[in-house]
């Protein structure tokens, strides 16, 4: 990737405001900050600021989106009925959302974690519902024949079957919580984040352009990390399965 | 034998699609007595499943009436008074082979510590002892169907219905699992309703042979089969069984071409 890179940035004789050498973004993170911090210090404030929001608009999303997922999965009536705005929410851009949000929450950490909710819940409901729904006509029968309660064929057969499906959801939704709890510091009047901080680097990139492509990195490395976790849990919860991909 | 346990009186099915109607079993009655081993056998689409489904309460007939255990087929279901085996395991994935077993009796209720060595004794019983810890895709194809088969007989029913349990096997699995199923069904006395198509099989397995027309399904005739028991792998090579495999062969319809289908694939002896 370095090599590849720096080979780019030879091979097209690009200019550091284009693509800056990888040891100047690296020396970005040792630079002094005006308030006399180093910036991996600045940065790592910010990401675990941004980090949380993302944490608990990802919770607040699953939640959200599971209870929608089951709510259709039991009613087809319901599902007609909602579904259209589920899916009209997901067109509209996020950042036409986003500051009316802060408008309305406050620019607190809350509003960014319903932004990043607001990206997180449809992908679960569309997997969850759909894995509701995809279970095996015979393991159904087996609970027809056993004459089981249609709360134990919830509880032992539909949600277990559809695990799967919720991971792969959550895999998305959990890069797309990050982006946005990030979209959500972009509005004016946000303090903390790495919204905040990509705003501000973007600013002033003709001077210091490292300094945005260090923030570019450390955001990236927030979604890889929320990725990554995802998948450890799945690999615990839904080890069973043979459709569980490699982390 | 002994008191009748199944009793299907004129039953009719249609299954009604968006391509038309489809009828799938005309006209079928039958009664099974406690302890006999019925198969049913016939070309593929002759209804057979849907008859044992229809005993399970698991499909409505249009017509006709179901009792079992002396009750309607409903009733027995909700009292749980069969157990199921279908042509697939049907084993849960997240659960492991022991954990399966317990479904029945997690489901009615009962205890832990009563699930937990009543499963064990059932998996012994069907030799995957060993096996308790294991999931499904850790197990044969085989050992799969026989926890499916220990699963069955969790709650102890007195009836097993059997649809195509060992179809999806190989020969020698399926020859193997023939056996033990005998095994098992002596040493729980259970009244047995088997769908096959597989002549040798139904023919081992069976005190009767119920064989069935294509469709819409009728019965075409029962074969009443005489071999001593207990069966054994000798047993196979016995005349006798020479015979009722030709009878039973010769029951299916000769005018269909999904019989002759199945003579030449479903048949496995000479």
């Amino acid at each position: 990737m370095a090599v590849l890179w720096e080979a780019v940035k030879m091979l097209f004789a690009l200019p550091s405001y284009q693509l800056p050498h990888l040891h100047e973004i690296a020396a970005d993170f040792f630079r002094e900050g005006a308030g006399g911090e180093r910036w991996w210090w600045i940065m790592a404030q910010n990401a675990g600021y941004t980090a949380l929001e993302s944490l608990i608009g990802f919770a607040l999303g699953g939640v959200t989106g599971l209870v929608l997922a089951v709510t259709f999965a039991q009613s087809r009536w319901l599902e007609r009925g909602l579904l259209p705005y589920v899916v009209a929410s997901q067109t509209v851009p996020i950042l036409a959302i986003a500051p009316m949000v802060v408008v309305w929450l406050g620019t607190s950490w809350f509003s960014k974690a319903v932004i990043a909710a607001y990206l997180t819940f449809f992908p679960v409901t569309v997997n969850m519902s759909r894995g509701l729904r995809a279970v095996d006509p015979d393991a159904l029968a087996l609970m027809r024949a056993l004459s089981a309660s249609s709360r134990q064929i919830f509880f032992k057969l539909r949600f277990p079957a559809s695990l799967p499906y919720l991971f792969t959801a959550l895999r998305i939704s959990a890069t797309a919580s990050v982006i946005g709890a990030i979209v959500g510091e972009l509005p004016v009047g946000s303090r903390f984040g790495m919204g905040v901080v990509i705003v501000n680097a973007a600013q002033y990139y003709n001077w210091r352009p490292a300094n945005l492509w260090a923030a570019i990195l450390v955001s990236a490395v927030i979604g890889i990390v929320f990725y990554r976790a995802v998948a450890v849990v799945e690999r615990r919860v839904v080890g069973w399965s043979r459709v569980v991909p490699a982390v | 034998m002994g008191a009748p346990i199944i009793e299907l009186a004129d039953i009719a099915k249609t299954f009604e699609s968006r391509a038309g109607a489809t009828e799938a079993l005309r006209a079928v009655s039958l009664t099974v007595e406690a302890g006999e081993f019925v198969s049913i056998i016939g070309p593929s689409g002759c209804g057979k499943s849907s008859l044992l489904r229809i005993v399970g309460n698991l499909v409505e007939p249009t017509s006709g009436v179901a009792r079992v255990n002396g009750k309607s087929a409903r009733q027995a279901r909700l009292d749980r008074d069969y157990g199921i085996v279908f042509q697939t395991p049907v084993l849960y994935e997240w659960r492991t082979a022991l954990d399966n077993v317990q479904l029945p009796l997690e489901l009615a209720g009962r205890a832990r510590g009563e699930r937990e060595q009543r499963s064990r004794a059932l998996l012994r019983l069907v030799g995957l002892d060993e096996f308790a810890g294991h999931h499904p895709w850790q197990l044969s194809g085989g050992m799969q169907q026989r926890v499916s088969i220990a699963r069955a007989l969790a709650l102890n029913p007195s009836i097993l219905l059997m649809d195509e349990p060992f179809g999806a096997l190989d020969e020698m699995t399926r020859e193997r699992l023939n056996q033990e199923l005998l095994q098992v069904c002596a040493e729980t006395a259970a009244t047995v309703l088997f769908v096959t198509h597989s002549i040798a099989e139904a023919v081992f397995l069976s005190t009767r042979i119920v064989v069935m027309s294509p469709r819409p399904g009728r019965i075409e005739r029962v074969v009443k089969v005489d071999l001593p028991r207990p069966r054994v792998n000798k047993t196979r090579a016995l005349p006798r069984f020479f015979e009722l495999v030709t009878e039973v062969r010769q029951s299916l319809r000769e005018d269909s071409g999904v019989a002759e289908d199945l003579r030449s694939g479903g048949a496995d002896s000479p």
